[in-house]
């Protein structure tokens, strides 16, 4: 095997028993990178130079006995993710030329764990898509199939992954866009607990749904991850100061004696029969690991999508305000006065997706209008929270789909938002919720494509999630393929 | 028909914390352009508000004071508007639950007593500055002010008329400069008003339309706009005219009011609960710990004055017009046990010489304990009142002891009877003529005899004894 294609913790051992350095895995990155790019289009911004200087000092670390757990391992962060002194773009014209001068928190993390930066992923404009087809920068494509999206928001930290362009990768999830591009990739994919990793230095999209988590190309890599960006922030007031365990521990626990829950509201009409097949065999391999699978409803599943539509577009048309041209990013350069250098500066700044969000979150916010949207849509949300924790009282964990279908062809969905908007259907509870869930391949459909089963499990029980995901994993079955790039 | 005016006020305060409300930038006043910025009060993608906690605490002080009711969980929102000063497009603020509700002040009109009720006040955080360039058309923003912690406090539409509105006014910013939670600066926008005003015929109980004043930076300017506004409402009115709700500027050269923005022009701010802000969370216990830190406010101290001290009401205003004043006052009548003799000098001399210099209280060179020593000299007979002056001119020059100054002039006063006989003896006979037109009838001329032996004695003879030796001396 390349070093490219192996994963962090053999990566780990390889560095550590000096079988390897972490120059020869940064020039392995670089090089699947100059050969797949082109096809991909992963990235925003590669690092070239600084991630070959970076590597040269891991080595150093290495040689001297002060290896810490991701030294000398390249990792990919979406273009959301602020790192001090390289552009984050949200992959919006608005921010194209952007430089933070701050790293987000979970940067600062992964740095102090010793993590080699080798990029920034494209993604849907400011992570509003399912299809990685918003950006600024382009489309990103699915490996399995060019012709393809790759699934979104965070599409280039999936294809990163799942075309061996990076060892991990980092994205955000705000209604399934870690999960559900993990999912068309054939990756896996998690969304932490609301509270659990640090949002400070993540362009918000929607403050209250908003959460980082990595892209790995298995649950004992995103065990890894986890164990490096989790825990409390005292930058961020959100942040929740529960203490984070070694989620390594759980991968070798089993699930036998758990219940899992099987919510008859997630295998509905619209779902792909492939797809359908293989989260229902998944259902029966973790059945036949010694847990008890029982039925359960989430009754207000039906209203999750609205409820999103509502509460996640009100946030982002205040979130979104701050691009003004005032103070940093595009501005327009023909206005005469202020109303006007606002209304060009955001007309040209920001994609139609953007736009239609910002004007859907105005107008639910708008006086009035104000209780029978925003209002209304958070009672139903936490109805939707409740849902969850009287589920979680009878079970361990919940396994649904990630997304109803495996991924579609690029232009399909764009003139339709309603229809892309259900790509997210399965994933968008749990951000509303503030649940984990976690997206692992549990097969391919008959054309070759990914398919994803997730996981979901209460409150700060990612441990368990981990649990049963590398639990599944490993007695899956699913052949482990590459894509043929 | 008879008019009254109903008067509602916003008052804006600066909360005196040393740093911002949502980052540790600091708040100081005058630093040059955007040096107490960071990422956070810049509103730059992906930073993330972290409340000062110090902030709740001094909005706690000033509900306290003014009788609020503290809401046990409040929660900030977001206020969204565009403007270049406002960084991040929308200002955090407080809207369905703020900080505390339902409280009043007193306030006193021409000895006249009124109640004025306060609806509400919230937590907020300032915003930047726009500089405009004097030459080229663009302008600059200075962000140094953005995010430093406020409180607005909106009073019930209770207040009559502008007399009363200052007071209102007054009430709040000593209960603020008291508090220690404001500097109450005016000038430099730390206690800031807006005003909405309308009129109606004298016993309605309906209201009319209302406009907002904005611009007032002084409490004069205050009752101006106020009493104009008033005015040229009535004036609409009474011609047949109707009050347009509108926002209207205070115009302080010109002595009026200008339409600034209409109704249809007014803003939708789009509130709603800040997201990256968990509610407030106050419990009993917080704000019992903050009520035993609120001091005797103004209004009491000066009830204390009057009814304990026997201090005049008015006199007892003027010593509690600043913190500073009243504890200057209270040490001093302290030290000398003498409140009233003590109240007359820190308002005569002491405030005469001081509000000369336009100095504060805190910079006079007379410290309380040697006023309170100079009162006790007067006391005790070691000097005269009149000659008590002289040696307060030369303490307040000098900042020398009043015994040392007494000393070293020898303005001891003369006590001695024999040694005073033989001045007046001396008086009597180098005025022969005054003393026959005396004798003769003429009573006023004691005044000149008094006077005579004063100039004699460079003022220190006591002048209970002069007026009694020379009673008996010039009856012969």
């Amino acid at each position: 095997m390349k070093l490219h294609e192996l994963t962090v913790h053999e990566l780990q051992q390889k560095l550590r028993r000096g079988e390897t350095t972490a120059a020869e895995v940064v020039e392995s990155v670089i090089g699947r990178i100059d050969e797949v790019e082109d096809k991909t289009r992963s990235y925003i911004t590669v690092l070239r130079d600084s991630a070959r200087e970076e590597a040269l000092r891991a080595d150093e670390e290495i040689r001297q006995g002060r290896a810490r757990p991701l030294t000398g391992i390249p990792v990919a962060v979406k273009d959301i993710i602020c790192t001090k002194g390289v552009r984050t773009t949200c992959g919006s014209r608005i921010l194209h030329d952007f430089i933070p001068p701050y790293d987000a928190t979970v940067v600062e993390r992964l740095r102090g764990a010793g993590a080699l930066f080798i990029g920034k992923t494209n993604m849907d404009e400011f992570a509003m898509g399912s299809s990685t087809e918003t950006s600024y920068f382009g489309v990103t494509r699915n490996p399995w199939d060019l012709e393809r999206i790759p699934g979104g928001s965070s599409g280039g930290s999936a294809t990163a992954v799942a075309a061996d362009e990076c060892i991990a990768s980092l994205g955000s999830d705000t209604g399934g866009s870690i999960r559900q591009p993990a999912a068309l990739c054939g990756v896996v994919g998690m969304k932490p607990t609301y509270g659990r990793v640090s949002r400070y230095g993540l362009v918000a999209f929607a403050s209250s749904l908003d959460q980082i988590g990595p892209f790995t190309k298995d649950v004992e890599d995103c065990a890894i991850m986890m164990n490096v960006i989790a825990g409390y922030d005292p930058r961020e007031s959100t942040s929740v100061a529960v203490a984070v365990p070694d989620y390594t521990d759980y991968l070798t626990r089993g699930i036998e004696g758990w219940t899992v829950g099987i919510p008859k509201e997630y295998f509905i009409g619209g779902i792909d029969p492939e797809v359908e097949s293989a989260v229902r065999q998944a259902v029966a391999v973790v059945e036949g690991l010694g847990a008890r699978c029982i039925d359960i409803s989430l009754p207000h599943t039906d209203y999750c999508l609205a409820v999103y539509y509502v509460v996640a577009p009100s946030e982002a048309s205040s979130n979104l305000a701050r691009y003004d041209g005032v103070k940093y990013g595009y501005r327009s350069q023909e206005s005469r006065e202020l109303m006007e250098m606002y209304k060009k500066t955001r007309s040209e700044g920001f994609g139609a997706e953007v736009k239609r969000r910002i004007m859907l979150g105005t107008y639910a916010l708008s006086s009035g209008y104000y209780d029978a949207y925003y209002k209304k849509a958070s009672q139903v949300r936490s109805l939707i929270k409740r849902d969850f924790d009287e589920a979680f009282k009878a079970c361990d964990a919940i396994v649904t789909p990630t997304s109803p279908t495996p991924a579609f062809k690029v232009g399909e969905r764009t003139d339709d938002p309603l229809q892309m908007y259900l790509s997210d259907i399965f994933t968008i509870s749990a951000n509303l919720a503030g649940v984990p869930g976690i997206s692992v391949p549990c097969g391919y459909t008959e054309n070759g494509l990914p398919i994803g089963v997730q996981f979901l499990t209460s409150h700060f029980e990612e441990g368990k999630l981990l649990q049963v995901a590398h639990a599944y994993e490993k007695s899956s079955g699913v052949e482990k393929r590459r894509p043929n790039l | 028909m008879e008019y009254e005016a109903v008067i509602g006020l916003e008052v804006h305060a600066q909360l005196l914390t040393d740093s911002k409300i949502f980052c540790g930038c600091s708040t100081k006043f005058g630093a040059v352009p955007n040096a107490n910025t960071c990422q956070i009060c810049l509103g730059m993608p992906g930073v993330l508000p972290v409340l000062n906690r110090k902030v709740v605490e001094f909005t706690m002080k000033m509900a306290l004071a003014t009788n609020c009711r503290i809401n046990a969980a409040n929660v900030f929102a977001r206020k969204n508007y565009f403007y270049p000063d406002l960084p991040k497009g929308y200002q955090i603020s407080q809207y369905a639950q703020p900080a505390a509700e339902h409280g009043y002040v007193d306030v006193e009109v021409d000895g006249a007593k009124r109640r004025i009720g306060i609806t509400r006040i919230h937590m907020e955080e300032d915003a930047g500055k726009l500089v405009h360039d004097d030459v080229q058309p663009w302008s600059y923003v200075d962000f140094n002010r953005t995010g430093v912690p406020l409180i607005e406090i909106v009073s019930e539409p209770d207040i009559r008329s502008p007399e009363e509105a200052v007071a209102y006014l007054r009430a709040l910013h000593e209960i603020l400069v008291k508090l220690e939670v404001c500097d109450g600066n005016m000038q430099e926008g730390s206690f800031r008003c807006d005003a909405n005003v309308s009129i109606r015929p004298k016993g309605s109980d309906t209201f009319g339309t209302r406009t907002e004043l904005k611009n007032m930076n002084s409490f004069r300017n205050v009752q101006r706009a106020l009493e104009y506004e008033i005015k040229r409402q009535q004036y609409l009115v009474e011609s047949g005219g109707q009050v347009t709700q509108e926002t209207r500027l205070w115009d302080d050269s010109q002595g009026v009011t200008h339409s600034m923005r209409g109704k249809e022009e007014a803003h939708d701010y789009r509130y709603f609960p800040d997201p990256d802000l968990v509610p407030v969370v106050i419990s009993e216990e917080w704000v019992e710990e903050v009520r035993k830190t609120i001091p005797e406010l103004p209004m009491q101290t000066r009830e204390r004055f009057v009814k304990e001290l026997g201090i005049p009401p008015y006199d007892a205003g003027v010593l509690t017009s600043s913190p500073g004043i009243t504890a200057y006052y209270e040490e001093t009548a302290r030290l000398c046990g003498k409140p009233k003799v003590a109240g007359n000098w820190v308002m005569g001399e002491l405030l005469g010489h001081l509000n000369e210099e336009k100095k504060d209280i805190k910079e006079s060179p007379v410290k309380p304990a040697d006023l309170a020593e100079l009162i006790n000299l007067i006391e005790e007979g070691t000097i005269s009142g009149k000659i008590a002056k002289e040696v307060f001119e030369e303490m307040y020059r000098t900042g020398k002891g009043p015994r040392q100054i007494v000393e070293e002039k020898g303005l001891v006063q003369i006590t001695d009877e024999a040694a005073l006989a033989k001045v007046i003896e001396e008086v009597i006979s180098a005025n022969p003529s005054q003393l026959k037109e005396y004798r003769s009838g003429k009573d006023k001329l004691f005044g000149y005899f008094v006077g005579q032996v004063m100039r004699a004695t460079g003022g220190k003879a006591n002048p209970a004894l002069v007026n009694s030796l020379l009673k008996k001396m010039l009856a012969g």
